[in-house]
């Protein structure tokens, strides 16, 4: 599923989308960000109620490639940058956390692996 | 190639800087992705520990051809007892960093699981001193 796809079912403001073109597969949700860093997160989307410029660094050492903020977060101008410098889209949905979640996962999103599984795949690559 | 960070406690707006910074330094080589992953994660905790734990601290990295080393020292209040502290769900983070999103006590249990050596020693009233080990 590309960002605009994503932004369209959500009822979203698409704030940032990278040039490069991003499909995503999987979906997590959550405002704990010690738990996003415990899970595989390629191809995945964040939403989250927590909107801080941790949000973003967390999405960006975790490989996430986009975000979207429910329950009508609104990103501040350093939080953008930071999306930016990192080729992250953002998305800001006023709708809940359980039905921008709902609304992904009928339309096909899955949820992340547990990173158990990662680490098998990072075996496979080496 | 070896690299010195400075990472400053309380500082969230720039929490996450140095790891951010190695993350793309290993991106340039040619190590897996996933594994790239694991050791910015490795890092972005420890780091963010000290941030949220600490007075200041540095972060030295060793990029070596068969992986890589890190160190993170800091001056800052300690650990009383390390076994407690390794336990999933044992925190002594403040209100503050919860409202970041962290301190529910997963940190030193994830970059324990992330790595392939890891040494946490601390001085309770000194500081903190991590040193962890990935291997390419």
């Amino acid at each position: 599923m590309n960002i605009e796809r994503v932004n369209e079912i959500v009822e979203g403001t698409l704030l940032f989308a990278p040039d490069a073109a991003c499909s995503c597969e999987s979906a997590f949700a959550s405002d704990l960000m010690s738990d996003v860093l415990r899970y595989y997160m390629e191809n995945t989307i964040l939403i989250t109620g927590l909107c801080t410029l941790q949000t973003i660094r967390t999405a960006e050492i975790s490989n996430i490639p986009c975000i979207v903020f429910a329950r009508g977060k609104q990103v501040s101008d350093p939080m953008l940058q930071l999306a930016k410098e990192n080729g992250i889209a953002i998305i800001e949905s006023g709708l809940t956390l359980f039905e921008v979640s709902g609304r992904l996962y009928q339309h096909g999103l899955k949820s992340v692996q547990e990173y158990l599984h990662s680490k098998k795949e990072e075996d496979r690559q080496r | 190639m070896r690299i010195e960070y400075h990472i400053e406690g309380g500082d969230f707006s720039s929490g996450g800087s140095a790891s951010s910074a190695v993350r793309k330094t290993l991106k340039q080589f040619n190590i897996a992705p996933l594994l790239v992953r694991r050791i910015a994660v490795v890092l972005y905790e420890a780091e963010m520990n000290v941030v949220a734990h600490a007075y200041h601290g540095t972060m030295t990295v060793d990029i070596r051809p068969t992986g890589i080393h890190v160190v993170i020292e800091d001056s800052g209040p300690g650990i009383e007892d390390i076994d407690k502290a390794m336990e999933e769900g044992f925190s002594t983070a403040t209100d503050e960093v919860r409202q970041m999103g962290f301190g529910a006590g997963m940190g030193l249990p994830n970059i324990r699981k992330n790595c392939d050596e890891m040494k946490l020693t601390s001085t309770p009233g000194e500081g903190t001193r991590l040193e962890i080990q990935v291997n390419f």
